[in-house]
């Protein structure tokens, strides 16, 4: 069953409105086939809604929907060859695992038979064999979530929708099925989207991540390159943490606090806003260096164990997260003075 | 945390009262009856206590018997007819937007404020030969003179319909709204049409407060006796109207109160079955 050839799906300008409200206001995206693909954003972001104008259970206020060069804008749902897990999973709770899993081959009419073959591989699929007479309310969380994909997946659809699948579970479970379902997908190699508001979960699973907010779509990129390079300040610090230094561009000079800054990105005269991740950054206790680097007071350390952050005051809105490994650990004490350096490489120019 | 505690001092006092109340007016009421069903009736007036079996075998005369048949009958048909009604009905009421859903559950709630003499005579005047529908029918040219429905079988089971219509639509309403919708989207977007997904998901999850419905409007038009005295002939009328009317104007109260005995433990039979079959029969 290659399905690799097909399952591109295009976006041009949708826009859906409830009454007032502009929940996606104008999104235009072209999605690959076969890759893996997540809506990035806070609540509220448009990402479900414009997951739900693909899966055809809300229609676009404006703006057409392409699945493999085809205008399924006003197709239904039950027409749309595609597979979708929900947030609360919507398992049948009539229907036993079994039940479940075959209720797409039933609806078509398919031999009993044959339901049954394709069930227990459905099964093996996800590693559930022997399971298919219990009932719903006999399993675990994360059995039922295995349920729900294999469902999803028993028609073999051209797209694989994912609602928050995994934000019913406990951490640890999460982690484990986020591998799980990214290994699943690309063994099938079926073209997947996927809502998260989990910025790890987007960067463990996806091919693609599409970062969203306020109905619009901020950034389009790789996880890694989203999140060294992130266009702008919202990017920057939805997508793990930032430092945001705030500073100012006039002869083609950048200058934070009256320090001057090597920059990476384009440079305009006027307010410019700088993000450097924490782990980019360097702790100084004897001399802080002229370029790319900022004297501050230490606010606070924590130390993790695995992890070691420490927070510094350098006189800008927030206090300098500074964050490494504790065994590369610099001593220092709360109180006492350092300076931050912050590399060219890191120092990245956002919007906003 | 889960375990149950023993109920305190307090709780039995709060359960005292409505424990009383059951047991004042509901228990020493029957106990009554239980006992006038024993009683002697004296001829063209009233009863003297005494324990005759005389009113129970009166019920075993075949007329009485074949009036039980056709009761249950027509009130299970009833049951039947409104529930296959209020159920689609109910449905689609709580998934409409929220102005059109609260207008037509407030025209179903007032409906409930209609005693059933009103909905007896309105009934009776519609389904009659001087206002009734037909009339408008004859108007419409459809028809060459009006007719009268009623008094009809028909007629008996629109009426009773009518009545038990809003109670069934209240049991359906709180657990349909609370089905959740990503059921359905779930059931549609693995090829299920909205027809489909209604059969093959809301009807089968639905189906213990069908039931649950189902034996609530028949158990109510069971115990209608102004509706097929209104709309039926002798030959459609249920028990009850033959309770009320030995009560009333034969005075014979210990027939009646056999008769309402007999009607009680037969509801309470049927409906007992009818849960027992769906117990069984459940996945």
């Amino acid at each position: 069953m290659d399905v690799r050839a097909r399952g591109s799906l295009r976006l041009e300008g949708l826009v859906k409105r409830f009454g007032d409200v502009e929940a996606v206001a104008g999104v235009t995206l072209d999605l690959p086939a076969g890759k893996l693909i997540s809506f990035l954003g806070p609540s509220g972001c448009g990402k479900t809604t414009t997951l739900r104008m693909i899966a055809g259970l809300e229609r676009p206020t404006e703006g057409r929907i392409y699945l493999d060069g085809e205008d399924i804008t006003d197709r239904p749902p039950h027409l749309r060859d595609i597979g979708m897990v929900f947030q609360t999973l919507a398992l049948f709770p009539h229907l036993t695992v079994a039940g479940n899993i075959g209720y797409g081959l039933r609806i078509r009419g398919v031999p009993k038979t044959e339901i049954d073959r394709r069930v227990n591989e459905l099964l093996a699929l996800v590693s559930l064999q022997g399971l298919g007479d219990r009932r719903i309310s006999q399993l675990s969380g994360g059995q039922r979530q295995r349920v729900a994909t294999a469902r999803a997946l028993a028609l073999e659809p051209r797209l694989f929708l994912l609602d928050e699948p995994l934000s019913a579970l406990d951490a640890n479970l999460r982690e484990q099925l986020q591998v799980e379902l990214r290994l699943l997908q690309q063994k099938l190699g079926i073209t997947t989207i996927m809502v998260t508001h989990d910025q790890r979960e987007a960067m463990t699973m996806s091919d693609l991540v599409v970062v969203m907010n306020q109905g619009r779509i901020e950034q389009v990129g790789e996880p890694l390159e989203v999140y060294r390079r992130p266009e702008t300040a919202f990017v920057a610090s939805f997508i793990g943490r930032t430092n945001l230094l705030r500073g100012e561009a006039a002869d083609g000079v950048v200058r934070v606090a009256g320090r001057p800054f090597d920059v990476v990105g384009p440079v305009v005269a006027g307010p410019v806003t700088i993000s450097v991740r924490p782990e980019d950054a360097h702790l100084h206790t004897t001399q802080t260096p002229e370029r790319n680097a900022l004297p501050g007071r230490v606010v606070f350390v924590r130390d993790l164990g695995e992890l070691f952050e420490c927070y510094v005051d350098c006189g800008m809105d927030e206090p300098v997260v500074v964050a490494g490994s504790p065994r590369e650990r610099v001593h220092v004490e709360q109180g006492q003075p350092v300076g931050v350096s912050f590399p060219r490489e890191a120092c990245v120019v956002v919007e906003g | 945390m889960s375990e149950l505690r023993r109920p305190s001092r307090g709780t039995w006092a709060v359960l005292a009262f409505p424990v009383g109340m059951l047991a004042v007016f509901f228990l020493v009421p029957f106990g009554i009856m239980l006992a006038t069903s024993f009683y002697h009736r004296i001829e063209g007036g009233f009863y003297t206590p005494a324990f005759e079996l005389d009113s129970w075998r009166r019920l075993l005369h075949g007329v009485f018997i074949e009036r039980t048949l056709f009761s249950i009958g027509i009130c299970l048909l009833a049951g039947a007819v409104c529930i296959t009604l209020a159920f689609p009905f109910t449905y689609f009421l709580t998934r409409m937007r929220r102005r059109p859903h609260v207008t037509l559950l407030v025209l179903i709630m007032s409906a409930l404020a209609l005693s059933e003499v009103i909905v007896g005579f309105a009934w009776s005047v519609l389904l009659g030969r001087a206002a009734g529908i037909s009339n408008i029918l004859v108007w419409l040219g459809l028809m060459d003179e009006p007719a009268a429905y009623q008094p009809s079988f028909l007629a008996v089971l629109i009426g009773l319909c009518y009545i038990a219509f809003p109670y069934c639509v209240l049991t359906l309403y709180p657990q349909l709204t609370r089905l959740d919708p990503e059921l359905t989207e779930a059931a549609q977007t693995m090829g299920a049409s909205p027809w489909k997904t209604f059969w093959t998901v809301v009807v089968p999850i639905g189906r213990p407060i069908i039931v649950a419905g189902f034996l609530l409007a028949f158990v109510f038009t069971l115990g209608s006796y102004l509706i097929p005295a209104f709309l039926g002939r002798p030959e459609h009328w249920t028990l009850s109207v033959f309770i009320s009317d030995q009560a009333t104007f034969n005075a014979n109260v210990p027939f009646a109160a056999a008769m309402a005995l007999f009607l009680t433990v037969l509801s309470l039979g049927v409906v007992g079955l009818v849960t027992w079959i769906e117990g069984r029969t459940r996945g």
